[in-house]
């Protein structure tokens, strides 16, 4: 590849029904750009499990993807209330979504570990109040 | 495993797509979004009693050869037209969870 592609998205806050849309469509431009199906399932976990924590958490956000010759990069970015206990939130199994997301099948507490599992870095600034952005790198073989 | 042949071992419901020519090589069983979305492979069966357009999102991405509603249930209205327009292969059975993984179990050993 001799030039970086970016693609942008806007993703919705709080519409369950849309939520993936993001990632299905990155999924679909990475094959195009026929990445492997190893680093384009692991680019579309991590990216989905973003997707819907800023859909259920954040009122939704902008999610940037970058490809180029080593990495695809995603930046997932929010303006919601932050993320109190990072430690606590990456732990398996811990989640704050609320009854009503449970009963979708969300809430698993899988999010963030396994943003952090099928990513190659993963890098979270957050502050209370102001919002989260998450960057993640996913190498190309 | 051929789909086809699966569907007439467990007297499935096509609910949607075309089975024809499909394999399928492995079957993950659970309800769970995220836990779903890491470890369901390729080409795999997803058994689930989920129902909304969010099992079909994860179904795309997850390239599941195809979703088994368990109990009979079947697909939201939305959920079915976002099987349709991203081909998702859906199927539905009147059996449990466990059974239908009980059955997919000895009919795949039967074949073997």
């Amino acid at each position: 590849m001799s030039e970086a592609v970016n693609f942008h998205f806007d993703v919705d806050g709080e519409n369950f029904s849309s939520a993936g849309a993001a990632s299905a469509n990155v999924k679909k431009k990475l094959r195009q750009l026929g990445l492997s199906p190893e680093v384009i399932r692991k680019v579309s976990i991590a990216m989905y499990e973003g997707e819907i924590n800023m859909v259920i958490h954040a009122n939704g956000g902008t999610a940037d993807v970058n490809v180029d010759d080593d990495y695809v990069t995603i930046i997932l970015a929010d303006t919601g209330p932050g993320i109190p206990n990072i430690e606590l939130a990456m732990q398996e199994g811990y989640s704050t979504a609320r009854d009503n997301i449970r009963a979708l099948g969300f809430g698993a507490g899988m999010g963030l570990p396994n943003m952090k599992k099928y990513s190659d870095e993963m890098d979270v600034q957050t502050e209370i109040g102001v919002g989260t952005t998450i960057t993640m790198k996913v190498k190309i073989d | 495993m051929k789909l086809t042949d699966l569907k007439e071992s467990l007297n499935l419901k096509l609910i949607n797509g075309n089975i024809e020519d499909i394999d399928f090589d492995g079957v993950y069983a659970g309800d769970f979004l995220s836990r779903a979305m890491s470890h369901v492979s390729s080409g795999n069966l997803w058994v689930t009693i989920m129902t909304n357009t969010n099992v079909i999102a994860v179904a795309s991405l997850s390239d599941c050869a195809a979703v088994i509603l368990a109990e009979g249930m079947s697909l939201m209205p939305d959920a079915l037209k976002a099987a349709e327009d991203n081909d998702i292969i859906v199927l539905s059975s009147e059996d449990t969870v466990y059974d239908i993984c009980v059955k997919i179990y000895k009919t795949l050993n039967e074949n073997e």
